[in-house]
């Protein structure tokens, strides 16, 4: 038995993290949410250079051939500093899609310019969960049409990978014509999601010629984005407690320390008590997506819907701890608690995955 | 027992329905004096409930009020009839809600003719000077000072997280005014324009993304002696008194069931996978465990009426009552984002946003209003000393 991360991983954590402690501090995260447009190119090349890209792509791709809970400990690195990065869409959820349905071609085409940092993916999947508005992209041979809500990474994609109602999975370039990319504002700015609206576009390229494995491509590539959104969640998280713990441990009323009145302890401990299980949780789901088949589609479903559940109430908590300053947009935790509020409800709110949870053993 | 609140209460309520069907069109929607001043069409419709007596009823004609004697059923009715149709109940806000029964128990006869009506009026606007950097839960902490210099107050210090502070007339303060004496007894309350010469004003971004809060700085501010309410070192009790009506505001059973009744009707229009979501059960489980406690919180204001009707201390009753009613502001609040799933999420005018992003503020605001007003931890702090008399947990400086 050996349970835990390994020295690689941690490595990946330490560096991982020192670069965006070092190029994205808080700050700086703050001020591409601020902006129109959050993709920063010199940031993204550098988190490239680290091989984040690539953890997931196969070594004959470029890649480094890691598993999910390589991408994961990325994902709460980038989830504990709120760093706008179009990580999901491109670094997780597409060569996850790639690797299950993609032709030995396409990979070849696509997954070493992902690795360089080149391409970039948005994910056009929320409608294969459920629907809102009317929401849905529908196939007529070769043409689609409809609306997608929520893509992942819409603001910087030049691709875009689409869940199609029939179970197809379309592969669309962002200036095919006819389509059309909106910007959708979120309570959480440091990520950018959008939609897409197609009057009658002709897709050239498809991912998974057999139905099956688009769908196999789909579910997998969900459960993926679903684990690293749990990841992020734990980050966020993490970094609210952190914050939390040291507030408490300053700040002085009534002549005390507050971390010094047990009901402001309490509130700390219980954070870090419903924190540190769901860690446990995230690692054995992050690792069962590569080791444990018969496992893994119930193991990312419960972890996303557990850590977010988890995150909201630690986000919400450590705001409490923090007093009138936690309300302020200029107190840290904020970030986090915007960031727990998307990671709860993109690919899928908890309530629904539980539901979910129970139909996958038959129950 | 008899929950029947008489004829003369259902005559009213008959003639408040008649008139909210009349005026349903002209009426502002929900809560006011958050956003900014009241507006001229705002303005209008305070008056017009004013002359009603659906708003100021208890105060009386000689201060701008409607001059009703005391009749708090009158009152519960109006709410319950301007909640039934989803339209405002008229201004409320620090100074109608908190100043104005402060100014009617402890102001002068003078300050009571000068401020509370056009206070009622909605064209005086206050803010709430209580809080300072070291002065949070800590209120008797508070360091801004003021100086008796002939016949004016001298104030210098820095209030924070002052609600409302950049568009207000007046704020209503507490400073020291007595260094000598032990913490408590050395404050007073003031009432200052905003106005004044030597105060500036520094607006603080809440996580809503508005500018809600203030940084107010006192540098060497004059203010009129007799601006003060009741006497020098008065002030932690009036402060007190002041928040009291400022906990019952926060904690109200009729906000709480507007809240409620807007979820309701979200939950019976909204889809999801073309499936109204009032069909799924656990949605309905949600909502029906929601509106027990809204009952709960609507009768518990019933009894705390008429213990105080019958003259009777409401105890623990009446302590517990912020602390639920923000808790159970912001359940409703969650529960109605995650109704909406990923479109909760949307905000600042974002295609497919609901209702204006009023969900998603409310979430946020209601959290902030579980820490405003005394935290929730102070509020149980003050259930178990004063409603349970439990001992007190040591100081840290005594
Ligand atoms: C939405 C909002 C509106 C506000 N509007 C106004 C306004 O208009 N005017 C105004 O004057 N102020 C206003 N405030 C300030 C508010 O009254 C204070 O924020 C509040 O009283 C808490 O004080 P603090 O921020 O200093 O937190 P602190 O007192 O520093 O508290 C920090 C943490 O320590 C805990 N704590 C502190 N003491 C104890 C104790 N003895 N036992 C257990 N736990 C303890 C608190 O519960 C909290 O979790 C507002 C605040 C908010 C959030």
């Amino acid at each position: 038995m050996d349970f835990g991360l390994s020295a690689e991983q941690l490595l990946l954590e330490e560096s991982l993290g020192g670069l965006l402690d070092a190029r994205a501090p808080t700050q700086r995260a703050r001020a591409l949410a601020a902006a129109d447009d959050a993709f920063d190119p010199d940031l993204w090349q550098a988190v490239v250079g680290l091989g984040v890209t690539g953890i997931l792509v196969p070594v004959e791709h470029g890649g480094s051939g890691l598993g999910l809970l390589d991408a994961a400990v990325a994902a709460w690195t980038v989830g504990a500093r709120a760093t706008p990065l179009p990580f999901l869409g491109t670094t997780v959820m597409a060569p996850v899609a790639l690797r299950t349905a993609g032709t030995p071609e396409q990979q070849g085409r696509y997954l070493p310019r992902i690795v360089r940092g080149e391409l970039r993916i948005g994910i056009a999947a929320t409608e294969a969960i459920s629907k809102r508005d009317g929401a849905g992209i529908r196939r007529d041979g070769g043409v689609l049409t409809g609306s997608a809500l929520f893509v992942i990474d819409a603001e910087s994609a030049d691709v875009f990978l689409i869940a199609v109602e029939d179970g197809s999975l379309a592969l669309l370039p962002r200036d095919a014509r006819g389509l059309e990319v909106r910007r959708l504002v979120t309570v959480d700015r440091t990520r950018r999601v959008g939609e897409l609206v197609l009057g009658s576009v002709p897709v050239a390229e498809w991912l998974g010629a057999a139905p099956d494995t688009a769908a196999q491509a789909t579910r997998r590539m969900i459960d993926a984005g679903r684990l690293m959104l749990a990841a992020d969640a734990l980050g966020a998280a993490d970094r609210a407690l952190a914050l939390a713990v040291e507030w408490a441990k300053t700040r002085r009323q009534f002549g005390r320390t507050i971390g010094s009145f047990q009901a402001v302890k309490h509130l700390c401990a219980e954070m870090a008590a419903a924190i540190e299980p769901a860690r446990s949780l995230l690692w054995w789901a992050a690792h069962a997506f590569d080791h444990l088949p018969d496992e893994a589609a119930l193991a990312a479903t419960h972890a996303k819907a557990h850590l977010t559940e988890v995150a909201s109430q630690v986000v919400r908590t450590a705001t409490e701890v923090h007093g009138g300053t936690g309300f302020t947009a200029e107190c840290d935790v904020q970030l986090f608690f915007k960031r727990a509020a998307l990671d709860r409800h993109l690919l899928g709110s908890p309530a629904l995955l539980r539901e979910h949870a129970a139909r996958l053993q038959g129950l | 027992m008899d929950l029947s609140y008489g004829e003369e209460a259902e005559a009213l309520r008959r003639e408040v329905r008649a008139f909210v069907e009349e005026h349903r069109t002209q009426a502002p929607l929900g809560a006011i004096g958050l956003g900014g001043r009241p507006d001229e069409r705002v303005r209008r419709w305070q008056a017009l409930l004013i002359e009603r007596g659906y708003a100021a009823r208890n105060v009386p004609r000689e201060y701008g009020g409607f001059g009703a004697p005391p009749d708090p059923l009158a009152r519960i009715v109006i709410d319950e009839e301007f909640a039934r149709a989803g339209i405002s109940r008229g201004i409320g806000g620090q100074g109608p809600d908190m100043l104005v029964p402060t100014l009617l128990e402890h102001g002068t006869e003078e300050q009571r003719r000068r401020y509370v009506g056009p206070t009622l009026r909605g064209e005086m606007v206050w803010c709430q000077g209580y809080s300072e950097p070291e002065a949070g839960s800590d209120l008797a902490n508070v360091r801004t000072s003021a100086v008796l210099e002939g016949d004016d107050f001298v104030v210098t210090g820095h209030k924070i997280w002052t609600t409302s502070a950049h568009f207000s007339d007046m704020m209503f303060c507490l400073v020291r005014t007595e260094p000598e004496r032990p913490r408590h007894a050395g404050l007073s309350y003031l009432l200052i324009p905003m106005a004044s010469a030597g105060i500036s004003v520094q607006p603080l971004m809440t996580m809503t993304g508005k500018a809600e809060f203030n940084q107010v700085f006192f540098d060497g501010v004059r203010v009129p002696r007799a601006s003060i309410v009741g006497e020098r070192g008065e002030g932690w009790r009036i402060a007190n008194a002041t928040l009291v009506h400022e906990r019952n505001m926060l904690g109200s059973a009729a906000q709480i069931d507007a809240l409620f009744q807007a979820l309701l009707r979200l939950a019976r229009t909204e889809t999801r996978d073309d499936r109204p979501l009032i069909e799924d059960p656990l949605v309905r489980d949600r909502l029906m465990r929601l509106q027990a406690e809204v009952l709960a919180a609507r009768w518990h204001a019933s009894r705390l009426l008429s213990t105080r009707l019958r003259g009777e201390p409401v105890g623990i009753a009446g302590l517990v009552v912020k602390l639920t009613g923000c808790e159970l502001a912001h359940q409703i609040s969650s529960t109605a984002l995650e109704l909406l799933g990923e479109v909760g999420a949307l905000y600042e005018r974002s295609p497919h946003e609901r209702a204006g992003g009023l969900w998603v503020f409310q979430q946020m605001f209601s959290l902030g209003l579980i820490i405003g007003g005394g935290t929730a931890q102070i509020q149980k702090n003050i259930i178990g000393e004063r409603g349970l008399g439990l001992p007190r947990e040591a100081r840290g400086d005594v």
